[in-house]
């Protein structure tokens, strides 16, 4: 047992900070460490809001149908009890980013104002401008910058974790990591260590993602024994702008505040989009939706418009591209809202999204995946909890928009003070706990990475992952495209052990970092086709027209996928999902739902 | 307009390590529509040989969102402290048809390599004007003060500042004879002090920003103003928050 336990977050963004200031607040101290400086971290990204049922517009919300909306726009896949209480918890939650000074817009009365997200009938979702992430994010950073001063939390920004510390007993005592600028691998010691490292978009190439996030730790740790959860279940959200370098997002506050989806009824009607008149518009998610119209569930969304423009030809121009139209708000109203999201447009592409519909497509976005947790947030490898994007739960085979931020702070809020709990009871480690086994390991990787002959260039193979991820495993799935893209990743694996560093110095060498990231989103990659190819329905985000159907006899399960070291390749188990809150019905937005 | 080049010239101004020298370096990258200058960033990771054909290293750099939100990207491009992830190689190829692209690495902070230099100066200056609400603790105390939407929408645009140092490397007056603390770190104190609880600490943060380094070395030159890439209203944000530790100042001597 250890008097004052040593707990070590691995990522600040929404779920690591939120870990760090229960910890803090408990009396504990905290290891911070984080690859970017916790303020640049992916969750700053985040537009739209949070939801929580206040029910401050008359409306009648309550934190059941909260629970009900987020349980069926999952298709019924995540574990109920944690989604319960998540939403049971929201509402104060909201009230403590109030009390951090966050600013949420307000009302008249000076109460909080809410707008209406996607998969909901209610104004649930409290929002800063369009750029609530920022705002969040900043509020925590601003409290961890607090305890830091203080004296209860270390960081460590520019430090890559690498690996868990396990002891002969598989029981994690620490970390090993990877300082970015003097490219030294050290080990850490830690009684507990929570996994707060956000999301995956880079193992497809372009995403609505940050840089940073690639699941390379996710891998790490599954690689290393942890159960990865539900992999194959990744949100492509309907409005992206195209772009060269990434996919950015148009947030679905868009649509919330009244932007209209549509495509010329003729695909030859060439004028441009202001002079098309009404009749000849096809808004076709409110005529195939009329209930819940431009606020679908994104599954559901970017499904019609992949239909539209591959199905029947609808593109804008032929291209795949289909409106998101504001023009007909008014500028103030459309500045007060909206005014961050577009100027990203602006910015990005040139045009005034006040004056001009925006041209927008599907892109990947989330994963509802991750490292399996129960419900006090520990994987199935003692003394690692997990928190945030990088865990599994919650958002079952699909995300409602704006309960994300919401489930990455309520996870490290319950991770926080079951590590430090789980710490003061932990037993003395035998022997060193591991440390200099995996400190050896990991020296030994990184000099043969360095001295590798080979004369594959990294970026390249990296760009191969995310044009073969893109095609197969997104929108729509085909059993023989994901067997493709699984032999193509073996194939990259193969190729990966060829790779030649161009730059093999010792200082801030951002090319050797990324290589170790490549061969974890490798790894990973093999997890999302892999479960993808098995799971023979559809669900949620995950749709196989050869299997158009839920099959809950089959497939009401958690897919928990565990790394088989001695095939270098995942081995798959399906584990029951709590419903015994909400029994499963169908899932339908159409007009007869 | 002009036909577009085949071809992006970039230059380089490159260091690998802090002590090591620095040295220009010469790329050709093929041109594409819509690049921004991270995806030309990219295009030499990709293919990371120089305009005679040697062989080179990837350019370390600092980006995150690319989508100018996380603040990692500023740097001079063509002498011009900038995002790179907003900055458009076509916009930048009208300005200067002619010319090739330079980037460089800010020029007021310790460069670690190549672009990427070390800007945790801001966030030690954060500290010390506690930019923060102190909150009684994380437990359900119910909802904050009511706030007019007034109050939020003064608060709302100090708020965006996305902590790129932009400010203080434009300003003639950060640098190390003064030790100025800059815009963006005056900014948050500001905000903090507009936040109906944070006002509790008001008179800490005017204190932290009398004397040597603090609010007074500003020299009004306004640069702050223009360059930053949030629009931040920081000149009201420093006369406003001026006034107040004079203020406090005054009080201050009366008091002892
Ligand atoms: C453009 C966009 C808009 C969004 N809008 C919304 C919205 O409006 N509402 C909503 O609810 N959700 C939204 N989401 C989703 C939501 O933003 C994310 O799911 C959430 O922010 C993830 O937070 P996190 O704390 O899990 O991880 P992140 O914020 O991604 O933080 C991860 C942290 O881990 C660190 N890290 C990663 N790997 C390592 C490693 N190996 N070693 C050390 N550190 C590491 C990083 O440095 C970072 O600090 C949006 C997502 C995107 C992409
Ligand atoms: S005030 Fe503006 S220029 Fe200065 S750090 Fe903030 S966003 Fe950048
Ligand atoms: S990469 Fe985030 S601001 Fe440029």
């Amino acid at each position: 047992m250890s008097a004052s336990p040593r707990i070590i977050v691995i990522g600040g963004g929404l779920a690591g900070l939120s870990a760090v200031i229960k910890i803090a607040e408990a009396g504990g101290t905290v290891d911070l460490f984080s690859i970017v400086p916790v303020k640049r971290s992916h969750s700053v990204c985040a537009q739209g809001g949070i939801n929580a049922a206040k029910d401050l517009k008359g409306e009648g919300d309550t934190v059941y149908k909260h629970f009900d909306d987020t349980v069926y726009g999952g298709d019924f896949l995540a574990d109920q009890a944690p989604v319960r209480d998540m939403t049971a918890r929201a509402p104060a939650i909201i009230d403590l980013l109030d009390r951090m000074g966050v600013p949420f817009n307000r009302t008249h009365e000076g109460l909080l104002d809410f707008r209406r997200f996607g998969g909901t009938l209610y104004q649930r979702t409290a929002f800063a401008g369009a750029t609530t992430g920022q705002q969040l994010l900043y509020a925590l950073d601003e409290q961890v910058r607090r305890h830091e001063s203080a004296g209860h939390v270390k960081k460590y920004e520019g430090w890559e974790f690498l690996s868990a510390v396990l002891d002969s007993n598989g029981v994690c005592r620490g970390i090993c990591a990877l300082d970015l600028r003097s490219m030294q691998t050290r080990t850490f010691p830690a009684d507990a260590v929570i996994v707060c490292t956000g999301g995956i978009g880079a193992i497809f190439g372009k995403s609505t993602n940050s840089v940073v996030c690639t699941g390379s730790a996710q891998s790490a740790l599954y690689q290393q024994g942890a159960v990865y959860a539900n992999g194959e279940f990744i949100q492509v959200h309907p409005t992206c702008i195209p772009g060269d370098d990434k996919l950015r997002l148009m947030s679905e506050s868009a649509r919330g505040e009244g932007g209209r989806v549509w495509v010329p009824r003729d695909k030859n009607d060439k004028r441009i989009a202001k002079s098309i008149p009404e009749a000849d518009r096809f808004y076709f998610l409110e005529e195939w939706y009329p209930k819940y119209g431009n606020l679908v569930p994104r599954d559901i969304a970017t499904r019609a418009i992949h239909r539209v423009v591959y199905e029947l030809g609808l593109g804008i121009d032929g291209q795949p591209m289909v409106y998101l139209d504001l023009t007909h708000i008014d500028r103030e109203t459309l500045n007060r809202k909206l005014e961050g999201i577009l100027e990203i447009y602006e910015k990005f592409v040139g045009d005034d999204p006040r004056d001009v519909p925006m041209k927008i497509f599907p892109g990947m976005h989330y994963t509802m995946g991750g490292l399996w947790v129960d419900f006090n947030q520990h994987t199935n490898i003692p003394g690692v909890f997990a928190a945030g994007e990088a865990d599994f739960s919650i958002h079952g085979a699909n995300r409602l928009g704006a309960n994300s931020l919401l489930s990455c702070i309520n996870g490290g809020f319950i991770a926080g003070p079951q590590a430090l709990a789980y710490a003061k009871s932990l037993p003395a480690a035998p022997g060193d706990g591991g440390h200099a086994a995996e400190i050896q390991r990991q020296n030994e990787k990184n000099a043969a990475l360095l001295a590798n002959p080979g004369t594959e260039n990294p970026f390249k193979l990296w760009r191969e992952l995310g044009d073969t991820m893109t095609k197969h495993a997104t929108i729509i799935r085909y059993n023989a495209g994901l067997a493709e893209a699984d032999a193509k990743i073996v194939e990259l694996l193969a190729r990966y052990r060829n790779v030649n560093l161009s730059d093999k110095s010792q200082w801030a060498n951002t090319s050797f970092a990324f290589a170790r990231q490549l061969e974890n989103m490798l790894h990973l990659a093999r997890v999302i086709v892999q479960g993808a190819r098995l799971r023979d329905e559809s669900r949620g985000a995950h749709y196989k027209p050869d299997f158009p159907d839920r099959n809950d006899p089959q497939f009401l399960k958690t897919t928990m996928a565990r790394y088989d070291a001695t095939v270098i390749a995942p081995a798959f188990s399906y584990a029951e999902v709590d419903t015994t809150l909400i029994p499963p019905r169908p899932r339908k937005y159409d007009a007869t739902a | 307009m002009a036909t577009a080049p085949s071809t992006i010239h970039v230059e380089v101004l490159r260091q690998s390590t802090p002590d090591a020298a620095a040295r220009t370096e010469r790329f050709a990258i093929p041109y594409r529509p819509n690049m921004n200058i991270t995806s030309l960033l990219g295009e030499i990771a990709l293919n990371p040989v120089d305009v005679s054909g040697k062989a080179t290293t990837p350019i370390t750099y600092d980006s995150n969102c690319l989508e100018e939100i996380c603040g990692s990207c500023a740097m001079l491009i063509n002498g011009r402290a900038r995002m790179a992830c907003s900055t458009l190689v076509d916009a930048l190829l009208k300005e200067n048809p002619d010319q090739p692209i330079r980037l460089a690495p800010l020029s007021k902070f310790p460069v670690v390599r190549d672009l990427a230099v070390d800007r945790s100066v801001l966030f030690e200056n954060l500290k010390a004007v506690k930019a923060w609400v102190p909150i009684d603790g994380t437990y359900d105390l119910g909802p904050g003060p009511r706030q007019f939407p007034q109050t939020q929408e003064a608060r709302y645009p100090l708020s965006n500042c996305i902590s790129c140092t932009i400010c203080m490397e434009v300003c003639p007056q950060f640098n190390t004879a003064t030790n100025f603390v800059g815009a963006a770190t005056i900014a948050q104190a500001r905000l903090f002090n507009m936040d109906p609880a944070g006002s509790v600490l008001k008179e800490d943060r005017l204190r932290a920003l009398a004397g040597d380094g603090g609010i007074q070395e500003c020299g009004f030159a306004q640069n702050c103003v223009e360059a930053c890439p949030k629009q931040l209203p920081l000149a009201e944000a420093i006369s406003a928050t001026g006034r107040e530790v004079l203020l406090q100042q005054l009080k201050d001597l009366f008091v002892r």
